[in-house]
């Protein structure tokens, strides 16, 4: 017996599977599996977030429902995915953001865009706020360069702290791996299988989304969001280098390198949430979890705003629209940042970690 | 030239690799098929129903059947008996397919010549096989091979627990169920309709000439399909209880049935009523002993039982019956069924302890435990003081041996009957454990006979004009006893790919 309904369901399907291996070329979940003959919950967590989603699985068995053994993997793992990073959230108090996390994000980027706004409007002059500003340091007419770092810093070392806090709880939880130890070697080769989503791929096909036919249009979607979203990052962080190493103020001419990254980056943003979503709208109710659409939709509409309004600064920055786009743009990533933790963004986080522990185990089995 | 010799290899690598994703393509889009296909315009005008081939069944024998007369220009019809879910029968429970080749490839550690596959299968059916029918099939499956990657399935090398078939059957990635996907995925595409829950409950048959077939559930209006050829690839009948009492009385009640149940041999009794020449034994099947708490239908590859060897094996009245270390999996797997189905009420229970859990794949149902053979017995329902007398006789009689599992070792028991030749070790270290097995009917040999192009023969001996066979409904030309695992799928592959090519010839002539 396990601590939640749907470990004891993993656990089931889990004993199922082991028994059947047909699905062991599919992903790396059921290799995984087979190393074990018993699951414990760290077990099942570590299987759960191994999980990729691809549908293959749930497509290829033959006790999927009707059949009475009911097995169904994909929407047990992922419900007991989703149920996982409550389960090791930090602060354990903030673990209820995600039982109604659609709300908890929209309300969360609401309050930070409200108060970006406020902010502005308070602090400046209606002509500063709707002026036309332009040149190095036009940003900082609006709100001080030094008073921008402060609050991003402290909102992402924040996020950070937390994430670490909640994957070494996820880490101690799924115990050491079998037969296993920890090199470089595995971190390398979970970031080549993270980096190009190698188990989102039915076992070579292509994953299973509203029917029976295998295409790699997920995969797409996800690579543009979580490409453009690293492009983003590349973006500010090279900014911040220009201000501090050379003096050189935001924001830059349309050909500079974190102009061009942002502005990549940026496209990703805006077309693989809205390719996600609509997979998401169109995928099989038996694949998903649909009682937490709403941290999906949260998260997938948290990357689209910040996209959006990241492009749409970019766009009008030289006209009076620039002062509420940058309050905008800045309230939707500064609610991006602190929900991270609390949110489907952990998701990558966890998988990445489980996929640490998968090549250190398939490789102390190869070495073994 | 040096150069080029130094290069080949990265070069064969890299045509590989683009030849298989090419293949999947091609499958997918059709374009491999369409180039020499017409499509009938039978249906499109709404004149007339009428297919050039009719292909009754929905598994891996029908539809290799249906896409070999598509890609021969015929226009196709499946009518699959079973809801979209159960389409596809037993094809959904298996996992692999036995097929000759001269070398290793990618998924098959060695070679496994066509007179080595000759001899395993007159070895494991003693003879009782139609020399004729099984080389060619076995020279047919060389190219399956390739031909059913072709089709859209994926090969992947044996799975774990499976290493003694590494290198003679090749397995489906994802499972018999993705085979079948992946197999209707590129039928449809091809342009072959398919109808499911499309039971067929008559088929009008003259001078051994199909002519139509009748539905229970009307299609576009239609009760009556006809056809110009017929390939009937519907399965055995393992899964109609009253037919099998014929043969094993009673004793089929406690049967159970590890595949579809849509298996009920409706289209074989009347191909044999109509005057189709029957072969194969009735009463042969494969059956493997499998958990009694199995359900009745459908439990699959989970419910079995591969720890044999690693115990003992009662009857309900706590007596051995059977030496458990004659022979080494997979070749022991097959006789177990029958052994069990022999004793009284068809039960028995495979005996151990704990120190063997670990050595045998885990298993869908846990072992019944019990801290003393007595407790076990109780649990059980059995007599314990007579299962306690059968495991302490057994554990004086054996001897001292160097156990492995993967030889026949020396491990073995001396002066008891029937003995334990291999594999023999006391058991006697608490929790006691037992599984209870019943017969698992895979499937039934019994079949109509055919030539070598797949056509049925009528009972007077004159060849069909229209009517082919494929799958387990003609598995008894080639078996007629015993089974080694993947040939069900072998036969499947290569004789629907043969009725369908010849169906569709038969139909453009």
């Amino acid at each position: 017996m396990h601590g939640t309904r749907i470990l004891d369901e993993a656990d089931r399907l889990m004993t199922v599977c082991n028994s059947c291996r047909y699905c062991e070329g599919l992903c790396a979940v059921f290799p995984a599996m087979e190393m074990r003959r018993a699951f414990s919950d760290g077990d099942l967590n570590y299987l759960a977030n191994l999980c990729h989603g691809c549908g293959a699985c749930y497509v290829d068995c033959q006790f999927s429902p009707p059949h009475e053994f009911n097995v169904n993997v994909p929407q047990t793992l992922a419900i007991a995915r989703a149920e996982s990073y409550a389960a090791y959230a930090w602060p354990q108090v903030l673990s209820g953001a995600f039982a109604r996390n659609g709300l908890v994000i929209s309300i969360v980027a609401a309050l930070s865009m409200a108060a970006f706004i406020f902010g502005f409007a308070a602090l400046n002059d209606r002509s500063v706020l709707f002026g036309v500003h332009a040149g190095p340091g036009a940003f900082y007419k609006l709100m001080p360069h030094n008073a921008m770092a402060a609050l991003f810093s402290a909102a992402f070392l924040y996020a950070i702290f937390a994430l670490v806090m909640s994957v070494r709880a996820f880490w101690r939880d799924i115990g050491p791996p079998i037969g296993g130890r920890a090199d470089g070697g595995s971190i390398f080769q979970a970031m080549r299988d993270a980096g190009e989503l190698r188990y989102l791929h039915g076992g070579g096909v292509g994953c299973y989304n509203e029917d029976d036919k295998p295409t790699d249009r997920r995969k797409l979607y996800h690579h543009l969001t979580f490409y453009g979203f690293l492009l983003c990052f590349a973006a500010t962080s090279v900014a911040t280098l220009y201000h501090y190493l050379l003096g050189r103020e935001a924001p830059y001419p349309w050909w500079d390198l974190p102009v061009v990254l942002g502005t990549l980056g940026g496209i990703g943003l805006i077309i693989g949430p809205i390719g996600l979503f609509a997979a998401k709208m169109r995928r099989d109710p038996a694949l998903l979890d649909e009682s937490r659409c709403g941290m999906d939709v949260g998260f997938i509409a948290m990357l689209f705003l910040t996209g959006f309004t990241g492009m749409l600064l970019l766009l009008l920055r030289e006209t009076a629209a620039m002062g509420p786009l940058l309050a905008l743009h800045l309230g939707a990533v500064f609610a991006l940042i602190v929900t991270m933790p609390y949110g489907k963004f952990v998701h990558g986080i966890y998988r990445f970690a489980a996929l640490v522990r998968y090549a250190q185990e398939r490789r102390s089995e190869a070495g073994s | 030239m040096h150069s080029a010799h130094a290069e080949m290899p990265l070069a064969r690598k890299l045509y590989i690799f683009v030849y298989k994703r090419t293949q999947w393509r091609l499958a997918l889009t059709g374009a491999a098929g369409r180039q020499n296909v017409s499509i009938s315009s039978d249906r499109a005008d709404g004149m007339s129903s009428k297919y050039d081939v009719l292909v009754i069944g929905g598994g891996n024998a029908a539809l290799c059947a249906a896409i070999s007369a598509r890609r021969g220009g015929a226009s196709v019809l499946v009518l699959e008996g079973a809801p979209k879910f159960y389409r596809g029968g037993n094809t959904r429970h298996t996992r692999n397919m036995r097929c000759a080749h001269d070398a290793a490839t990618d998924i098959l550690t060695g070679p496994y010549t066509e007179d080595e596959f000759w001899e395993d299968l007159l070895r494991v059916t003693g003879g009782k096989t139609d020399e004729v029918l099984a080389r060619h099939m076995i020279r047919e499956s060389k190219d399956i091979l390739n031909w059913i990657v072709e089709q859209g399935v994926r090969w992947q090398p044996s799975l774990g627990g499976t290493l003694s078939l590494g290198r003679t059957n090749s397995f489906f990635l994802g499972g018999g169920r993705a085979m079948l996907n992946a197999l209707y995925l590129t039928a449809e595409r091809l342009g072959v309709d398919v109808e499911y829950d499309a039971e067929v409950t008559d088929l009008v048959i003259e001078d051994g000439m199909f002519l139509s077939a009748s539905l229970k559930r009307p299609i576009n209006g239609e009760t009556d399909i006809r056809a110009t050829s017929l390939v009937a690839a519907a399965g055995g009948f393992e899964a109609n209880i009253e037919w099998l009492k014929q043969y094993w009385g009673e004793a089929a009640d406690n049967f159970l049935i590890r595949g579809t149940p849509y298996n009920r041999g409706s289209i074989l009794k009347m191909l044999l009523d109509k005057g189709v020449q029957e072969v194969g034994d009735p009463t042969q099947c494969h059956a493997v002993a499998i958990d009694a708490r199995a359900p009745k239908f459908d439990g699959g590859i989970i419910t079995r039982h591969d720890s044999v060897v690693f115990g003992i094996v009662v009857n309900k009245h706590s007596q051995r019956f059977y030496d458990e270390g004659e022979d080494i999996w997979p070749k022991r797997y097959a006789i177990w069924g029958r052994l069990v189905a022999a004793q009284p009420d068809q039960i028995a229970y495979i005996i151990f302890d704990s120190t063997v859990v670990t050595s045998f794949m885990p298993t869908l149902f846990p072992p019944i435990a019990g801290q003393t053979v007595a407790e076990l017995a109780g649990k059980l329902e059995l007599d314990p003081a007579a299962l306690d007398k059968t495991v302490t006789e057994f554990n004086a009689a054996v001897r001292p041996g160097t156990f492995d599992h993967t030889i026949l070792d020396d491990c073995r028991t001396e002066g008891i009957a029937p003995p334990k030749t291999h594999w023999a070790r006391r058991i006697e270290t608490p929790p006691y454990l037992a599984y209870p097995v019943r017969p698992g009917i895979t499937f039934t040999y019994l079949g109509t006979r055919v030539t070598r192009e797949a056509r049925m023969l009528m009972a007077d001996g004159k060849p069909s004009a229209n009517m082919f066979a494929a799958g387990e409904i003609m598995a008894g030309n080639v078996l007629g006893k015993g089974y080694a695992a993947g040939m069900g799928m072998t036969i499947g592959s290569v004789f629907g790919r043969i009725a369908g090519r010849e169906a569709a010839r038969h139909a453009k002539n």
